[in-house]
């Protein structure tokens, strides 16, 4: 059942640059916010702009309250490994400053998995804590997730002692947990995000213990035409009806007509598309679809639109 | 060969900027378009300007690489096969050649090439440290297209390289690759992890934060962490020298960069972002290249008052009709629907006027895209792209 999404604790929200993954996040958070919840969300994306879609003024590390129920935070690897260091390792401050954090960050380099456990490790902890009922977290795009999910697994391939080890098992047992924790990938109907989601869908399943719960289409385009209407639109674009129209208006139709054209084919196209990301992808996984917002706003308002939409898909 | 590089003019078209510069580094946020501007870019300049030219790309769709007679051919630079032109109805001055980014692939050529012996480039390869740094590496993909970049450049062989970049979560990481790449070499930390071993244990027991690391990460990690590193280091000299090198051709005269971007909020925000970056660190930024905008019919007053007269009055300029077409009642709603559809786009065309009118600081060169309805997918395809991005001053 779809609307089950929002009984997670944890959903991590994914999808290639440029569909909409922020907007999505956002919306979702504040639809489980708005149907009571106690929501955190969460962006650990470095060049993200959570903060725009609720108009909250810039998020930090510290998690603020944004409207009602809401709290938003932004992650910050360099804060979160002083958490860490201060609440799991049972460190001194003095340790927790200067050349380790340097030290750190270069090992966060060239072994990866350091830098993503931290970045993961919190929204979970803020799970394993029980902070809020619903953790969303706008996370990075399709092209890093994998390995940002899979991270708690391959530092357990790779550091085999010491406290790190010790911290992976909470996070790996939270993270496999299909009831508590939820990965939704954000799409539009379009050739390269369809593509990257039947891929992605995929090496989530081979490769880490997310289970994929859900895939929200985003600006899916609205049917122009209904039935038979599409006949008589053509025999409107026929040079004697054009000529006629074009006497009673006083102005030329044409760009008009030009431009419902442009928008039938583009909702061809891209239905191509969906009917292709639907029968790639598990029938069990629920397809949510988020109409184009024919809008000039941007931040809350869009944010509010898209909840309703998604409110809407899930059954509400 | 004909010869391109005439002088160095202020270009006023892509097709003088290209004709002028031996490299193209395209760059964008994800999902603008990036990778078929870069195709069809280099496809104009193979038709029009003549020599070589090639396109590597990072992530074609199937289609476009099926088009690009990529598949399967991971690094190694192909011709496009001439057929593709043909069907197209274009006789191409001169060749197009286009190859595939394989990162995993590239890191290892370069080990091969920058190890001191066979040995040593063997233990770094099936080190599993280096399977992730390769793999997974956060600016790997980044650097790696640079090096390859520089490598195919040195070799000559093409009159004109248009580079594709992989999507980066800050789009300016790659052009700090090289000099990250330089910096990680040269690191204290680095050093200290390669240290003799005798000597790193007792600095270890004297500095409190070795304890905190070693406590962090076990002993077993670190040692295989300096097991790797002090590997690679056998490598220092030539990478770093390397690295510095892909700098200097960045930012080369002969070099330009090409910013592609949709007219949306967030790829706006990132292109002038990165307009900025290219600045800055005084790399040349040539062109432009604005995606999908909606026609500029959208904006037109004629057709605006049109599509609200076809709103409100639809009965009634269904009448002009009347006499003409099959069904007669159907054409008013037809019509109204029309209007609206026209004047929900118009919402959309505004917005992106007004995304482009804060784009402050641009180049010689901005080109603008119209939404194209249809996917991309052949050689002809990527012509029609081509033209409309070759010779516009917008």
């Amino acid at each position: 059942m779809a609307r089950d999404l929002l009984d997670h604790k944890l959903l991590f929200v994914t999808g290639k640059g440029g569909v909409g993954k922020s907007t999505v996040a956002a919306s979702l958070a504040l639809l489980a916010s708005q149907r009571g919840k106690r929501t955190l969300a969460c962006e650990i994306d470095a060049k993200g702009n959570l903060a725009d879609f609720f108009e909250s003024g810039p998020t930090n590390y510290e998690p603020r309250e944004v409207q009602p129920n809401l709290f938003a935070m932004s992650m910050d690897t360099e804060a979160s490994l002083q958490e860490y260091l201060r609440l799991q390792m049972r460190l001194p401050a003095i340790a927790r400053i200067g050349p380790l954090a340097r030290a750190f960050d270069f090992v966060a380099t060239a072994a990866p998995g350091v830098r993503e456990i931290l970045t993961v490790g919190k929204p979970v902890w803020e799970v394993r804590e029980d902070h809020y009922d619903l953790v969303v977290v706008d996370a990075v795009a399709t092209g890093h997730i994998v390995s940002q999910l899979a991270a708690p697994q391959s530092i357990n391939e790779l550091v085999h002692v010491g406290l790190i080890r010790q911290q992976t098992g909470w996070l790996i047992d939270i993270l496999g947990n299909k009831e508590t924790t939820g990965l939704v990938i954000v799409t539009t109907p379009e050739e390269m995000p369809v593509n990257e989601t039947i891929e992605l869908a995929g090496r989530v399943e081979d490769e880490t213990d997310v289970a994929l719960k859900g895939i929200v289409v985003n600006r899916v385009l609205p049917e122009l035409f209904g039935r038979g209407e599409e006949e008589v639109f053509e025999e409107l674009r026929q040079p004697a009806a054009v000529g006629a129209l074009d006497d009673s208006l006083g102005s030329p139709v044409e760009p008009v007509f030009e431009a419902a054209r442009l928008a039938v084919t583009m909702r061809r196209t891209r239905a191509g598309h969906l009917d292709r990301l639907r029968t790639s992808i598990d029938a069990s996984i629920p397809l949510l679809y988020v109409p184009y917002l024919f809008m000039r706003a941007h931040g809350l308002r869009t944010t509010r639109q898209v909840a309703e939409a998604l409110s809407a898909e899930l059954g509400y | 060969m004909p010869k391109r590089r005439k002088d160095d003019e202020r270009a006023t078209s892509l097709e003088h900027l290209l004709a002028a510069k031996e490299i193209a580094v395209v760059c964008g946020s994800g999902g603008v378009g990036k990778t078929t501007t870069a195709a069809a870019a280099a496809a104009m300049a193979a038709a029009s300007l003549g020599g070589k030219v090639l396109v590597v790309t990072v992530d074609p769709a199937r289609r476009l690489a099926n088009a690009l007679g990529l598949e399967g051919f991971g690094n190694k630079e192909n011709p496009v096969p001439a057929d593709a032109f043909k069907h197209a109805g274009v006789q191409p001055r001169g060749e197009l050649w286009a190859a595939m980014l394989d990162t995993k692939e590239s890191w290892d050529a370069l080990i091969n090439l920058h190890a001191p012996d066979k040995e040593t480039a063997q233990r770094i390869l099936e080190n599993s440290l280096y399977q992730n740094v390769s793999g997974r590496f956060v600016q790997s993909h980044d650097y790696i297209a640079m090096e390859r970049l520089y490598e195919i450049h040195t070799n000559g062989d093409y009159d004109l390289i248009v580079v594709d970049t992989p999507p980066t979560r800050n789009a300016i990481d790659f052009l700090e690759a090289p000099e990250h790449m330089a910096d990680f070499f040269s690191s204290r930390f680095l050093r200290w992890l390669t240290a003799p071993a005798r000597s790193r244990v007792i600095n270890f027991a004297s500095r409190p934060f070795y304890q905190v690391a070693d406590r962090i990460l076990g002993t077993q990690f670190l040692q295989d962490i300096s097991e790797f590193f002090m590997n690679f280091q056998t490598m220092y000299d030539g990478f770093v020298e390397r690295a510095r090198a892909v700098d200097r051709l960045l930012h080369d005269r002969r070099t330009t960069f090409i910013v592609v971007s949709t007219l949306e909020h967030v790829p706006v925000r990132e292109a002038e972002f990165f307009i900025e970056a290219l600045d800055e660190r005084k790399f040349h930024l040539g062109a432009l290249v604005l995606n999908k905008v909606l026609p500029s019919y959208f904006r037109d007053e004629g057709a605006t008052s049109v599509a609200q007269r076809l709103c409100s009055d639809a009965p009634e300029v269904a009448n002009a009709v009347e006499s003409i077409i099959a069904k007669p009642e159907m054409a008013a709603p037809v019509l109204r629907e029309v209007g609206e559809s026209f004047l929900n786009f118009q919402v959309v065309a505004k917005r992106e006027q007004e995304q482009r009118n804060e784009l402050a600081k641009l180049p010689e060169v901005v080109a603008s895209v119209p939404y194209f309805d249809s996917d991309i997918y052949d050689m002809g395809g990527l012509l029609d792209l081509g033209f409309q991005i070759w010779g516009r001053r917008d």
